[in-house]
Order: C-alpha cells, then structure tokens, then sequence
C-alpha cells in the first residue's frame, strides 16, 4: 500500500493512493492538484548517507569510503511533495540528491544483514538538497549545507515494506525542467540497505520513525529558481520540488 | 502572542523535538588546534557556527546510567548549559534571540573521545545514553546565561569547569547565528557548548554536572551490558 499524509481544505488526513489520485479516510476521493502534500513521514532521527555510489564519490574527488560517512538532519528540514526549496541569494551552487529513504519500522539494535530488512516499516524518496557554497571542513557536510529549513522534499507516499521486495535494484531518475539529469540503480550502492542497518545497529539503537537517506549516484547538477526538479524511485515514487529565490 | 513553552522544572525530561549542540565554540579548543586550522583537512578556521544533533537514542534522566562500550576505557563528559526554545525562532537578531528562550537546562554531551573534527562524531557521540538531561529551570531563573559556570564533579572531586567568558558564541549570538538557516521550534533545545577539554570517566564512576540556579544531574557510568539487547 502507498501511503501520503496531505492537507485538504486546510484539513490533515492519512491518505491512500488511488487510481485516479488519493483515496481519503471518509471514502472521499481527491485528485493530486487538491492536496498540500506534507512529507509522509514525521520523521524520528535522521540518517545521511554521504558518498555511497562509487560514480557519485569518483564524481566528487573523494576516494570511496570503507567506512559509511552517516551525519544527522534536523526536523526543521523536511518538506513534502511539490514543497518550494528556497535558494539563498549567496549561493552559486546548490544541488538536488535522489535518495531512496529507509522508514525503520521495529527497534533495532544489534541486528545482523540477514535479519535487516525485516526492522523496515517501508520506503520513500528523499532529495537531499545541498548548498555548496556553505561547505567547512568541521563536522562535513556541516548542518549549515545540509539542514536547512524546508530544504529536503520527503515523500510523496510511504511505500509498505512488503511492495519493495528487492530494495536494493531500484532505478533512480532524476529531472530538471523535464530533462533527464541522473540516472542510476540502488544496486549500485557502496553501502547497501541491509549493510547500514547492521552497522548503525552496532553501536545506537534504531526506533520506529527513524530515517536512512541512502545516498545519490552521480549525475548532480545547479538549479536555479524556476526549475523543477523531479527525483524518482522505482515502485517507490516520483517527488517534485520547485527550486525559489530567497528575494522575491 | 503566542503562548511561551516553559520547560517543567519537576519533570526530568523537558518535552523536546531536537537537541542541537554547538561544537567548537570554546576559544580554547580552538587555540589548541592552533596552526591545523589552516592545514588539511580543515584548510580555514570555523565561519559559520558548526553544530552537531544529540539524536532521541541519547536522552536520558537524572540517575540513568551512562552505557560505555566494552572496547572504549572511559568516556568524555561534556557538561554544559542548554536553552530550551519557547517561542518559534527564525532569523532573529542577536538583541531579541534570548527573548525566544522558555528556560535553561543542564546536560551532559557524552562522548567517545576523538581527536579529528573533520567528519560527523555519530560514532563517537550518538549512543545510547550520551546525552543525560538534567533539570530545567524557566528564563528568568538565569539573568545572565553566559556568565554562569558548569562544573563537572567525577565521584565528588571537582574535574572540569567553565563559564561563558570563553565562548566564541554567547547564548545570544548562537542561537541568532543558527537561526539564519534552522528554524527553532518551542521545546527545541540547544546546547551551549562542553568545555575545552572536558574530563574522562571510566565505569564506576558517578558524574555530577552542576549549574547554579538550575541544580545538578547525577548520572553513573556502567559498562554496557555484554550482548545487549
């Protein structure tokens, strides 16, 4: 099942997906453009992934990593389906990420690769906007890049566990304006699903809420206000986000 | 006007959403990195102000124990004054920021020690249990929250003190600085920052972080248990 949380008539409902759009709790059906989407998720604590397509670190002069680099998001940075990303005046670089996001969906701590999959509630797509531009070498990606508010469109649907069966062979699309930029396969991650669940298990607990974003391959590009930005997930969905000046 | 969160000063836990921590923002840590803050991997010293998230895994209360990993001797214990947002704050200027704050609160940013500040600590400060939270107490309780001193008492002998005179960020200007790119939402919290080289415990100990006209938190710290869970 295809889950969205939305606002109707100024109105909060957990929505379903329908043929034609969304199915709400009282039987009502509404189209796509009659909603706000908000992200499906509030999310609990959040995980990046950095450099976890070997493309996407080559792409990035880094060497890839043999240890995940995982850094934390705040709650302020979080956005749904069709959200406006706002791009800061000072920023000459500002790139989309196409994630797939891992919804834990049972505690885990300790678990092994084998057992992983069954702590996930489902998935979604994250994109892990970043501005370049407020790079330092302290704590990097530093907050400043890469949790700003309203700067990481989530959703559009919480996708249940049981329709992923193979997470990790997902094509990843991404847009701008309608053309293709990136173009890649969750297959191709360095650390995979399973993988990361293990490791942070190692040494923290995981709690039901809690989000994986799992990294982006390559393919990043500027965006600038005006463009719309398309990142999508095989069998998970197609999330938009409209890039605006901070100075209107 | 909006209502003001005023944390509970009885409850051990104010409600809260996220607990951010400043790293880096004592004057003397960064006079100790002194020259490598110009050299790889840093290459310029701190602009903006650096932060790290103390995530839901590491709160605890007054009396938790402290869980340190079997292969770690003894952990750090990051005392340190935390103010808890009372009043939605984005991109507030430095004179009206602490207007935005419902109370102050005593915390412990517990840490594996590390030396490298290049990439995020999550290995190092993100288990369960490193961030003991302490009591809280409303606004007016402190009337000037950078002069106040956190002392760090390791099985009653005072190891670690430190007012707000070596910030490189007071209250005020931190939160006014953060709030330029992350909006802070009433039960939000922030912590100050730990002192330069806050002191080692090992398990057995019990650690005391004392702020005065808040209290004290008490937090033992104990292996953690072999094979958990």
């Amino acid at each position: 099942m295809k889950r969205a949380r939305v606002l109707v008539d100024g109105v909060e409902f957990a929505a379903t997906e329908a043929p034609e759009g969304l199915r709400l709790p009282d039987g009502r059906f509404v189209r796509d453009e009659q909603v706000i989407w908000c992200p499906p998720v509030t999310p609990r604590t959040t995980f990046a992934v950095g450099l976890n397509y070997a493309d996407h670190a080559r792409e990035l002069a880094f060497k890839p990593p043999t240890e995940p680099l995982v850094f934390l998001k705040g709650p302020n940075t979080f956005t749904g389906h069709r959200g406006l990303v706002t791009r800061p005046d000072d920023v000459t670089f500002m790139h989309y990420e196409c994630e797939l996001a891992v919804v834990i969906g049972r505690t885990a701590r300790r678990v092994r690769q084998a057992e992983a999959l069954d702590h996930v509630a489902g998935y979604t797509v994250a994109n892990d906007y970043a501005f370049r531009d407020y790079l330092e070498n302290y704590y990097r990606p530093n907050l400043r890049v890469k949790s700003r508010d309203r700067a990481t469109p989530l959703g559009p649907w919480l996708v249940d566990a049981a329709d992923v069966p193979d997470p990790m062979n997902l094509a990843l699309r991404t847009t701008v304006n309608g053309k293709e930029t990136l173009s890649g396969s969750t297959r191709d991650m360095i650390f995979g699903i399973p993988w990361l669940i293990e490791y942070l298990s190692g040494f923290m607990t995981l709690s039901p809420g809690d989000l994986i974003l799992t990294g982006t391959p390559e393919g990043l590009a500027n965006v600038m206000p005006g463009d719309v930005v398309i990142t999508e997930v095989e069998q998970v969905g197609r999330l938009s986000s409209t890039i605006v000046a901070e100075t209107l | 006007m909006t209502r003001m969160f005023v944390p509970d000063p009885r409850g051990p836990i104010p409600a809260t959403r996220a607990v951010y921590a400043a790293a880096l923002n004592r004057q003397a840590t960064l006079a100790a990195l002194g020259d490598a803050l110009s050299r790889d991997p840093y290459r310029e010293p701190p602009r903006a102000p650096i932060l790290h998230l103390k995530p839901a895994n590491t709160w605890i209360g007054p009396g938790d124990p402290i869980p340190c990993p079997r292969d770690v001797p003894a952990l750090r214990m990051g005392g340190t004054l935390g103010l808890v947002i009372g009043r939605t704050a984005s991109r507030v200027a430095p004179a009206e920021a602490l207007d935005h704050v419902g109370g102050w609160l005593i915390a412990n940013d517990v840490s594996v020690p590390y030396e490298s500040h290049y990439r995020p600590a999550i290995k190092q400060r993100c288990r369960d249990g490193f961030c003991p939270i302490g009591p809280a107490a409303p606004a007016a309780a402190l009337a000037e929250p950078d002069r106040c001193e956190v002392v760090i008492e390791i099985d009653g002998r005072i190891r670690g003190r430190a007012d707000g005179s070596g910030l490189v960020r007071g209250a005020a200007r931190l939160l006014s600085d953060i709030s330029a790119f992350i909006t802070f939402e009433p039960g939000d919290v922030l912590l100050i920052g730990e002192p330069h080289d806050s002191p080692l415990a090992e398990p057995g100990a019990t650690v005391r972080i004392l702020i005065d006209g808040i209290g004290s938190v008490t937090n033992p710290v104990r292996w953690e248990p072999a094979g958990t869970p």
